[in-house]
């Protein structure tokens, strides 16, 4: 779970947050000023300033937050000029927009803020539609406005080019404002509220934005993105009502208080209108006492009452925002709010704490308890002057206007604004208690001017006051205060025991109903304990001399006591011992069906005193009893096989790689084949004399259900001309959930989920369904992936039925456990999508395409459901950035390398990176933002720091100038790809350059040199290639589609280049490997040099492909 | 980036290398072969030597046969000393493999216990667990056990099966985290030269002000000879399962990763002999 912050201001408004992983408030220190509220995202945090204007807290990111300016310089060619910029009348601006119709010049762009700075100055963008031009960047045309191209034609009589310039956003950690409109607001605002991020992916990073003013108007901050944090501007929203608090939730909620104590719920907002379109009344909860407060998350509204009673609404949901009905529920708190995953925190009216609600899931949205949040704030014990200024205070009576709390409307604002408004009725509500002189704070109280501006004029006599008071106004800044607190009588201001809070805000803090939080029961001895624990824990006792001592001494004793002594007799003979169970099995011959059958494993010490086994497969065929049986020593691989109806493995040995033809079986419940395949596990790990964790050389991989294995590489592996054949690999299980992992010769593997998230491997084995004595204890951890499962929408059809692709079927039945979102409609479907999330066609099954032309009969959309996946392996996260392609430098064994390059590419598409990687600290420190023109998709750092990247729009580019002292390098070189072709990913090994285009061709750079590293122009290698990873050694192995076996056929399948050699790095053939069903392997790992004999080749020297098989219903792992 | 658990096997698959050789005195009807053999480090003499008595039975009439013992350089063997610890004992420095004399008559009754069947290995190996878990959580985890349990981990031994013994013996190896380790640590110091046959007191884990007990400071009280203080030759060789840990070794550590399938660290102290300084 990574780190996030609650945010909550106290009654003094100072604004605090906590993190989930910490214990104690820490003050927002820079805060210049007072704040009256803050609204958290996970990003970012919005406040109101006790001067009214609007704050932004953009949190800082490795991640810059930077946008492009462009503009187009147009000219046209006359004969005496040749092309200039003299254009006809007719003709377009000399600078403008792409479009031509905006006026654009280079000096008209500003910086829309002071938060805001120039990366460098304007420059010409060479690429065009993914080659680069040299030419300056200017693309031809017969004419304005016209279809471009980059090579002058003689016809081209206009030309234009794109000029480029970045701004970055510099404001981070910290407090900057808004900057008010032209037209300035006619009031200040009272109230507001993020969320909305769920609404829409696109444009990355949006947010809604809505403020209530004082005088009851709300509020819409247009233009909010990872590009524009601040927003463009205010769009006022037309009300039934005057509004006093407003609530909007994560996805499309958005519910608001009005003054006469009804609420009102915003409908029509949609990814096309994040805004909405109308407002629908919702009685208050109490018909007597009118609401004062209301908070929404994605499914759930709750509300508090003038009565400081709190309320949960049922049957709210995004088809349904309005709900069905009220339920009370305990506890009297003044404020409430809900943060993600429908969290709820509040704050208490009679002790002012934060509290938690415990127990909210997804199935029980209400929660169970109240907790409250005892955690100490930063100051509190080390700031002894604070506490002698409370006495002081409580001495000098400085404060005033303490009012019962009990009956009043104890929203700050709302109290404010009725304090303002209607003066005279605060009496009748609560009774003022200890009204005394020196006045320096509750404007409410000393009977403030009517002027909605008070209470500006009053902070600023309460900061007098206050500067009198106190000398050390910087470090306390206790009095001064916009809010106006009630406060009940038994909290005596001066004591300051616990800090009394006035506003929380979840929205950016990521915990659910599992979270461990150390923010409970808190007591300076648990902090002390928790400390100790920790540095028990995280102390390097790992790496400890004395431990490092006995396993180097145990292996010593090894080879003194036992080495030599091998062919000894075993005092203790061991037994046979089997296990037995019945299963069902796919049988071999035709038809082809699951029959139930009876499965045995017998155990037995092998000759060297290994364990060895026999599998056996009891079956009937034609009434007569036969058996199958594989030797444990022979199997190379056991796979879970995603299976819709079943839970099924495949055992896989040298010749039924071979066949394409597994054993495959399925076990009665999901329990039961975990039991057989970490006791076969097991078995077969002992057959070969293998434990504990992966080496350092390990081959990783992981299949299309996200299942890792490794692989020990043995000596011959890459050696010429035999090499061990890859279809004898021995595999293994490791636990977790991975889309990618990649990994180096020193053992640095990281991983890359489903959901983007990163993860390093802890050094561990095990986890998983792997248990005891088969798994390392100390560095397990959970880890959680999120898939997103697929169904069509075919509009002649029942809706949400018809097509389902493959992964829908097969990923249904494993991820049924926690499904964490209901059906969406999927907008990123390849081909673009309408509005509404069609796609239109002529006729099923077609190609499809975002818009309706007068051929389209059909059209469908895809509907996404994410499903949450919690399993164990040895992975940690590496927060906060979630990534989509990642690599490590592939050093050689040898390698004294301290810091290693890591680069990766963010799932927006930057280019990161990663600093303070090494052996000892394999998560790294930082990121480092390498900037693009464009999003990127593939990376590969190369032995010799050479690194390439593959941009979305398919085209390559070259890092120049990476190294040990610059290991960002310079700038990026744009190689053409090869024609007609699109990119995919790219694998660097230690010279090699190998390239997988989207039609799966495998592409070999040639003319690459150390002068000239980006080298000359593409050979094309290899066809039906889905991946391809390039190792120190420059062996190359592919996951390829359709490789024909003597039973059936693969995709996604394991292949070994053969015939690598230095002065053949493009090698000759293909070794057929383990699969199908494989979606990923690295092969960087490995850098062991094999002896390399000198011997005519043997192989047979033409090209050969992948099989290329015309059916395209190819079957992989999956059924 | 080795793990714990691998310690764990790398001492329950501890091998010592042995040559049984008859006693010359023994009467045959023909010359007896040496017998090779590859011992447990963790088991017992008795317990694992019945193809050394069949092998050596062959060559003999029956009415010479009395009960087997085991003698090296003089020393008899007494077995119910985990074999690792004889061989530490009395032979660490010598050359492999470990040459071990057999007799069958003249058992040396005021040395060595006798052992009439496995049945009294098993009772020695019981009361040294329970005897353990006294010192480590008051008897408690030890009784909660089934009578099925206790098998489990003896047959474990008696069949050495690692998964077998650990599956049950992982429970004696737990304690409350807040305590910092077990009450007190089960552990035996054997010293060569010395009428008592070991030492062995109440040690905790962790000191009174909290810090983790070493090896150094548990040596430092029982047997301050053992250590080399500055400047000094080293005199003792301080020995578990064949290899020296570091003093700074955390002693609760020890205790749960190089205790013996009895549950008690085996630590012997073993004189170095040295060239006379000149």
């Amino acid at each position: 779970m990574p780190v996030s912050l609650l945010w909550a201001v106290d009654v003094y408004g100072r604004v605090y947050s906590l993190s989930t992983a910490g214990q104690q408030w820490e003050q927002c220190r820079d805060a210049q000023m007072e704040f009256k509220r803050v609204t958290a995202a996970q990003q970012c945090c919005w406040g109101i300033a006790c001067d009214n204007n609007i704050y932004l807290n953009v949190h800082a990111s490795d991640l810059p937050v930077r946008y492009q300016e462009e503009t187009y310089e147009n000219q046209r060619w006359n004969p005496v000029d040749g092309f200039s910029e003299r254009l006809l009348p007719s003709d377009r601006w000399q600078w403008s927009d792409v479009t031509g119709l905006q006026h654009q010049p280079l000096d008209s762009f500003q910086l829309p803020s002071s938060s805001w700075e120039w990366e460098g100055d304007w420059y010409v963008d060479e690429n065009f539609e993914g080659e680069p031009t040299e030419k300056g960047g200017w693309s031809y045309a017969i004419d304005f406005p016209a279809t471009y191209t980059k090579d002058k034609k003689w016809n081209s009589c206009v030309r234009r080019r794109r000029w480029l310039r970045y701004r970055r956003y510099k404001a981070m950690d910290t407090w900057a404002k808004i900057p008010s409109q032209q037209t300035t607001l006619p009031d200040p605002f009272s109230d507001i509220s993020c969320g909305g991020w769920e609404i829409s992916e696109e444009p990355r990073g949006r947010l809604s934005l809505w403020a209530v003013s004082l005088q009851g108007k709300v509020w819409f901050r247009d233009g909010i993105y990872h590009h524009n944090p601040e927003g463009s501007l205010w769009e006022e929203v037309f009300l039934p009502g005057e509004v006093i608090q407003i609530s909007c939730g994560p996805g499309d909620l958005v519910w608001a208080v009005l003054w006469e104590g009804q609420l009102i719920v915003r409908e029509g907002i949609s990814r096309d209108c994040p805004k909405g379109s109308s407002w629908a009344v919702v009685e208050s909860p109490s018909p007597d006492v009118g609401a004062i407060h209301v908070a929404v998350g994605i499914n759930v509204v709750w509300a508090v009452t003038k009565d400081n009673k709190v309320w949960f609404r049922r049957g709210v949901n995004s088809h349904n925002p309005c709900g069905s009905g009220w339920i009370g529920m305990v506890g009297e708190m003044i404020t409430i709010n809900v943060g993600l995953n429908d969290q709820v925190w509040a704050i208490n009216c009679e002790d002012r704490a934060v509290y938690f609600r415990q127990g909210v899931t997804s199935s029980e949205l209400s929660g169970k308890t109240w907790k409250a949040i005892t955690v100490p704030r930063d100051g509190d014990r080390s700031h002894s002057s604070f506490s002698f200024l409370s006495t002081l205070d409580s001495a000098g009576c400085y404060f005033c206007g303490e009012v019962r709390a009990q009956s009043v409307v104890s929203d700050a604002e709302s109290d404010t604004e009725k304090g303002s408004a209607d003066g005279e009725s605060i009496p009748g509500e609560g009774e003022v208690k200890a009204p005394c002189a020196g006045s320096a704070l509750s404007p409410s109280q000393s009977g403030g001017p009517l002027d909605p501006q008070w209470s500006n004029v009053d902070l600023e006599e309460a900061q007098q006051a206050q500067t009198v008071a106190v000398q050390d106004t910087a470090d306390t800044c206790s009095l001064s205060s916009v809010a106006t607190y009630t406060l009940a009588m038994e909290d005596p201001y001066g004591a300051d025991e616990h800090p009394l809070w006035a506003w929380v805000s979840g929205g950016g803090c990521s915990v659910d109903s599992h979270s461990q939080l150390n923010w409970f029961n808190f007591s300076m001895n648990t902090l002390v304990s928790s400390v100790q624990s920790m540095s028990l824990s995280v102390s390097p006792a790992q790496t400890a001399a004395w431990r490092r001592q006995i396993f180097e001494q145990l292996s010593e004793r090894t080879k003194r006591e036992m080495d030599n002594f091998r062919h000894y007799e075993q005092a203790v003979e061991q037994s046979v011992w089997v296990k037995k169970g019945t299963m069902q099995w796919w049988r071999d011959w035709k038809p082809h069906k699951w029959i139930d059958v009876h499965f045995a494993l017998e155990q037995f010490s092998g000759p060297d005193g290994n364990k060895d086994g026999i599998l056996f497969i009891y079956y009937n065929y034609y009434e007569e009893k036969k058996y199958l049986h594989a030797f444990i020593n022979e199997v190379t691989i056991l796979v879970p096989v995603l299976n819709d109806s079943k839970h099924t493995f495949a055992i896989y040995t040298p010749e039924r790689t071979k066949q394409r033809w597994p054993i495959r079986l399925a076990a009665a419940t999901e329990l039961e084949m975990h039991d057989w395949l970490a006791l076969l596990s097991v078995s077969c790990c002992d057959s070969r004399g293998i434990h504990g964790p992966p080496s350092k050389q390990a081959i990783w991989s992981i299949t299309c259900k996200g299942d890792i294995f490794i692989s020990e590489p043995s000596p011959g592996l890459e050696a010429m001309p035999y090499p061990t054949p890859c279809d004898q690999m021995f595999w293994r299980q490791v636990g977790g959930h991975l889309r990618v992992v990649e990994c180096n010769s020193v053992g640095i593997v990281w991983g890359i989920g489903y959901d983007h998230t990163a993860w390093v491997h802890t050094g561990g084995y095990g986890g998983g369904f792997f248990q005891g004595l088969a798994s390392s204890t100390d560095n397990i951890y959970t880890q959680t992936d999120v898939k997103s499962v697929y169904i069509y929408e075919n509009q002649r059809w029942n809706p949400v039925t018809g097509y389902t692709n493959r992964y829908c079927t097969l990923l249904r039945l494993e991820f049924t456990k926690r499904v964490v979102s209901d059906w969406a409609i999927d907008y990123s479907v390849s081909g673009g999508t309408d509005r509404e999330g069609w796609q239109f066609a002529a006729d099923f099954p077609a190609s499809y395409h975002g818009y309706k032309t007068m051929k389209d009969f059909v059209r469908r959309r895809r509907w996404a459901r994410k499903c949450k996946l919690t399993t164990t392996g040895p992975w940690q996260e590496i927060p906060p950035i979630p990534l989509s392609d990642v690599t490590i430098l592939p050093c050689t064994a040898q390698s004294s390398v301290d810091v290693i390059p890591v680069w990766a590419i963010s799932n927006k598409g930057d280019v990161l990176c990663r600093l303070g990687v090494t052996a000892l600290t394999p998560a790294g420190s930082s990121w480092l933002h390498v900037g693009t023109d464009q999003p990127f998709k593939s990376i590969s750092i190369g032995a010799a720091s050479q690194v390439w990247a593959i941009a979305r729009d398919g085209s390559a580019f070259y890092r120049g100038s990476v190294s040990a002292r610059s290991p960002a390098g310079d700038c990026w070189y744009h190689i053409p790809s090869p024609a007609k072709q699109k990119l995919k990913q790219v694998s660097v090994g230690r010279t090699s350059v190998y390239t997988v285009d989207e039609n799966g061709n495998l592409w070999y750079r040639q003319g690459v040199t150390p002068s000239y590293p980006q080298g000359s122009s593409w050979e094309h290698i290899s066809n039906n290639v889905r991946k391809v990873s390039v190792g120190p050694l420059d062996q190359v192995w592919i996951i390829a589609d359709k490789v024909q076996g003597s039973h059936s056929l693969s995709c996604g399948t394991v292949c070994h280049r053969l015939g690598v050699q230095p002065v053949e790095p493009k090698g000759q053939s293909w070794d057929y490997g383990i699969g199908g069903g494989w979606d990923h392997i690295t092969v960087r790992g490995n850098s062991v040099e094999p002896p390399r004999l000198r011997l005519p080749s043997l192989t047979d020297p033409s090209s050969r492909s992948p099989v290329p098989v015309r059916n395209t219903e190819v079957n992989g792992v999956g059924n | 980036m080795a793990d714990d658990k691998d310690v764990l096997r790398d001492v329950w698959f501890g091998r010592i290398p042995t040559c049984f050789t008859l006693n010359q005195d023994e009467v045959t009807e023909r010359e007896a072969e040496p017998y090779y053999l590859l011992l447990p480090r963790v088991s017992y003499l008795t317990l694992v030597t019945d193809k050394v008595k069949k092998h050596f039975l062959k060559v003999m009439r029956a009415e010479d046969v009395e009960e087997m013992w085991f003698e090296y350089e003089g020393t008899p063997l007494k077995w119910h000393y985990p074999i690792g610890v004889l061989f530490d004992l009395h032979a660490s420095n010598n050359v492999l493999p470990w040459s071990i004399t057999v007799h069958f008559k003249n058992f040396p009754d005021h040395d060595l216990l006798h052992c009439p069947s496995n049945s009294v290995i098993e009772a020695h190996f019981m009361s040294s667990i329970k005897e353990a878990d006294a010192l480590k959580h008051k008897s408690q985890v030890v009784n909660d056990m089934q009578k099925k349990d206790h098998k489990q981990l003896w047959m474990g031994l008696q069949n050495d099966k690692f998964d077998q013994f650990w599956a049950m013996n992982r429970k004696l190896m737990e304690y409350p985290t807040e305590d910092g380790g077990f009450r007190y640590i089960p552990f035996r110091i054997y010293q060569t030269m010395s009428d008592r046959p070991f030492i062995q007191k109440l040690f905790r884990p962790v000191s009174p002000e909290g810090s983790a007990h070493s090896l150094g400071d548990l040596l430092k009280e029982m047997y301050p000879d053992a250590i080399t203080n500055d400047g000094e030759q080293k005199r003792y060789q301080v020995v578990i399962h064949g290899i020296e840990p570091l003093l700074e070794t955390p002693l609760q550590w020890l205790s749960e990763h190089l205790s013996h399938p009895d549950n008690f660290l085996h630590i012997c102290v073993i004189p170095l002999t040295h060239q006379p300084a000149g």
